[in-house]
């Protein structure tokens, strides 16, 4: 008998069908990986698992009982625990205070006194399971996001979870914990405890499953074990046809003209004599593990944390002591690596966002009187450039767009600008391999008119199939750099973990 | 919840919201207060008909225009997400500063033509300058403006009482010129000068709201500070301006209530903050920012005149007035809350 089976589960928001008929088993000990498109139902499914939405439709059966939780507590009483990507932890707390906040075990049932030596214990016996060597009474934002992720399964085995939901989980982890997170994996599911994982990162879901399930547009494609699967069929299976090549191909080459030239740039503490140039035409691309400093980099180039020392040059004219404003104007743009908080107006509406960098040119100069009319076709120009539906521009918020369209607004908003160099952190990161085809081809699109290109990424095939040169960085220097041609992946593992001149701090 | 959204809203394909009952689009109405200001004064005509006088109407327009100035400067300090809890104190140093100048007894320019122009400058200034202090310390301290304001606030109050010991020896500065008083009372071509100061700040705030730069900056900054930064905006300069329009806004309610009072008096809108606050709030602004027109400010300054009216024609005590103008603005905010719920925004 499966530990949990869910059978024809629809949901419909606002009168719209989202999920249809969706079939899911999982057996006790065994990881089941979730894979589909954004928007294809994956969240939907698992909220509906987890208590969070009720279905419209269908049943679910929890060790052949039927399960069907109100709320998120009623699921979590049934022994289900949901690992969100956005992490529910209280930074403020320490480690201790978060595990046990559903409820602090007290001295004596009568009198309101924290049995804080019982919390101890168990806090110490926990952390042990998930191998994180830390003192229980560490406050939780003194922890990396990869700590963090263990004290939240932490968290759900002391509620004695029986399925763990991961949504996510690794987006920001470094390889390392990466590593250690599949490693508890491994002995979670030793345990017989039943493990629900979803991801865009298809080779995990290889590595990791027993059986893989694929969603699209809220049905479900197909289901089975993880040998009837390959890379290549998961992904035509959730696009709905094969999408060929993933790095289109370029025709144009990078020019010898530099257009950005940063030189012996310092941060103390940050990143220490980082001299590249950026050609016209050119993608360079900053590899190196989570902390390296890529960033950091990216964030002193732009002008948003100050510098001590160096030059950041633009077309050979160097900005001095500069802020964003400044290098905007300079001629750069800068994608965040976190859009949500950095790089949209997520409760306004898509036009907002994407007027921002662009209200002052087409605004008179002294009043700042802005030319709506000349903003309003600009945007949808624009937006039309990057595949956004442009009747939604003024109507629909960002925060209720998929995390690829989101992306797309960033970008255009930018593009308005025409810029000479654009830095992009993280372009596709929590965005589906549809989306990231097309933001692919509309970097090549932005060198092929000649723009500079500084692109940063975890993913070692996104560098290797966009760059023309990878800078690697370790400890806030350079420690590597990599032609087209000469890219080799171990050669720049190497380079990312090797120590600079500075002495390991 | 981001897929649910994603799937229903995200593509913005094959989903149009279906018409929304009447009671829903009442709610989200624009002119929601103006309606219910309209009811509630027909509703209140057969209780005290003395509400419906002339007398009342002069009234009401008096509490009215200068409410509705200094309310529209906080209603742009409530879009960046800030709040001026220092605008009574504004109000009281500008009418002391600005009476010193202008005061026919012993003041610098007595008899003087050049009395009210420079009377009235003065009071701007000091407007500009608390205001200027307030925006410096939120935008460039990095200071919370609900501290800065509130110390500002109790600073300036204090000093007002001060100033006026030392040029007086009773607790206000009268013997204003008759040119300054007039634009509290007078009127061209039968409409209220106190009225055409009104409009004129109401439109020139507005045009900066919707049509300028600044106004689109200060709406970005009330709904996120951080990505507006990183868009390249410097956002301490719409900040600062911000604080400096408010500061104008109390300096130019000031020069209402002094010249109404012909009087200049250092507990002029001593009790009025409440008001200030309520009226912006009950219009429909946010306190959490980036929300907020000045149109929505003028009705609710409407709504809450009237009511304060009625409730003193009715004869309620002033202590019953305060409960019930704190428990409708309460609802407003409840109002405001089931909004967003319904738009999701």
């Amino acid at each position: 008998m499966p530990l949990l089976s869910v059978e024809n589960l629809s949901k419909s928001f606002f009168g719209v069908e989202v999920l249809h008929g969706v079939h899911l088993t999982l057996e006790a000990g065994a990881l089941l990986g979730l894979v589909g498109e954004n928007g294809s139902g994956k969240s939907t499914t698992m909220n509906l698992v987890g208590g969070v939405l009720q279905p419209d439709a269908g049943t679910m059966l929890l060790d052949g009982r039927r399960y069907a939780p109100a709320n998120p507590g009623a699921a979590q009483a049934a022994g289900i625990a949901f690992i969100h990507q956005e992490l529910n932890l209280f930074p403020n707390l320490t480690i201790e205070e978060n595990i046990f906040i559903a409820g602090f075990p007290r001295r004596h049932p009568l009198l309101p006194m924290i049995d804080r030596a019982r919390i101890r214990r168990r806090t110490v016996e926990l952390l042990g399971m998930v191998d994180l060597a830390v003192a229980p009474n560490t406050p939780v934002s003194r922890l990396s996001q990869g700590e963090r992720q263990l004290v939240e399964i932490a968290k759900a085995l002391n509620t004695d979870a029986r399925i763990i939901i991961f949504d996510e989980p690794t987006t920001s982890l470094t390889k390392y914990e990466i590593d250690r997170l599949f490693g508890i994996i491994d002995r979670l599911k030793a345990k017989q405890i039943g493990i629900i994982y979803i991801s865009h990162i298809l080779t995990d879901v290889m590595q990791l499953s027993d059986t893989i399930a694929v969603l699209r547009d809220g049905h479900l494609i197909g289901q089975g074990a993880r040998d009837e699967f390959t890379i290549d069929r998961m992904i035509s299976m959730m696009v709905g046809r094969s999408i060929g090549q993933l790095f289109p191909s370029r025709d144009t080459r990078p020019t010898d003209e530099p257009v950005l030239e940063v030189e012996a740039l310092t941060a103390p503490g940050i990143i220490r004599n980082v001299t590249f140039t950026v050609h016209k035409g050119e993608i360079v691309g900053l590899s190196g593990l989570m902390g390296a400093g890529r960033s950091e980099t990216a964030r002193l180039v732009f002008g948003l944390d100050p510098h001590k020392s160096g030059q950041v040059r633009i077309d050979g004219t160097d900005l001095g002591d500069f802020d964003a404003h400044a290098a905007m104007r300079a001629g750069m743009a800068f994608l965040t690596e976190d859009r949500r908080a950095e790089g949209l107006l997520m409760n306004s509406p898509i036009f907002d966002t994407e007027v921002l960098p662009n209200l002052e040119r087409h605004a008179s100069p002294r009043l700042g009187w802005i030319d709506g009319q000349a903003l309003g076709v600009l945007t949808t120009e624009y937006s039309r450039r990057v595949q956004l539906n442009t009747e939604d521009l003024k109507t629909v918020l960002s925060r209720n767009l998929s995390g690829g369209n989101q992306q797309k607004v960033v970008l255009a908003k930018w593009l308005m600008r025409g810029p000479k160099l654009f830095i992009l952190d993280e372009p596709t990161r929590g965005v589906d391999v549809g989306a990231k085809a097309e933001i692919y081809k509309i970097i090549n699109s932005l060198v092929a008119d000649g723009c500079g290109v500084l692109l940063i990424s975890s993913e070692l095939e996104e560098l290797t199939g966009m760059c023309d040169r990878i800078l690697v960085m370790n400890n806030g220097e350079i420690t590597g750099s990599f032609e087209r041609g000469g890219f080799d992946p171990e050669a720049m593992l190497e380079a990312a973990m090797r120590q600079g001149t500075r002495a390991s701090a | 919840m981001t897929d649910a959204n994603a799937a229903t809203a995200g593509t913005g394909v094959a989903r149009r919201p279906k018409r929304r009952p009447l009671w829903q689009r009442l709610l989200l109405s624009e002119y929601l207060v103006l309606w219910l200001s309209v009811v509630y004064f027909a509703i209140m005509v057969p209780i005290v008909p003395a509400i419906a006088s002339p007398e009342t109407f002069r009234n009401i327009l008096s509490d009215l225009l200068p409410l509705t100035v200094v309310a529209i400067g906080q209603t742009v300090i409530l879009i960046i997400a800030g709040i001026d809890l220092s605008m009574p104190a504004i109000i009281a140093m500008a009418s002391v500063v600005g009476a010193s100048v202008m005061t026919g007894t012993g003041g610098p320019l007595a008899g003087s033509p050049a009395a009210m122009p420079l009377g009235i400058l003065t009071m701007l200034a000091v407007g500009a300058a608390i205001g200027w202090f307030n925006g410096f310390c939120v935008a460039r301290l990095k200071m919370p403006s609900f501290m800065v304001t509130l110390t500002t606030s109790m600073f300036f109050s204090g000093v007002a009482i001060w100033y006026v010991t030392l040029r007086s020896t009773t607790t206000s500065i009268a013997n204003l010129p008759r040119s300054f008083v007039v634009i509290g009372q007078g009127d061209i071509a039968g409409i209220p000068n106190s009225l055409w100061l009104t409009l004129l700040i109401a439109i020139g705030v507005h045009l900066m709201l919707t049509r300028t730069v600044l106004g689109r900056h200060l709406f970005a900054i009330g709904v996120n500070p951080r990505a507006t930064q990183v868009s390249g905006v410097v956002i301490a300069r719409p900040i600062l301006l911000a604080f400096v329009v408010s500061g104008l806004c109390a300096a130019a309610g000031s020069i209402l209530y002094t010249g109404r009072l012909e009087t200049g008096s250092p507990i002029l809108g001593s009790n009025i903050l409440l008001d200030i606050i309520g009226a912006a709030v009950i219009g429909g602004t946010s306190l959490f920012g980036g929300k907020g027109k000045v149109i929505w400010t003028v009705f609710g300054v409407l709504f809450l005149v009237l009511l304060d009216q009625s409730l003193k024609l009715m004869g309620l005590t002033l202590f019953m007035v305060f409960a019930i103008k704190g428990a409708v603005i309460l609802l407003a905010a409840i109002v405001d809350a089931a909004r967003t719920r319904i738009t999701g925004r």
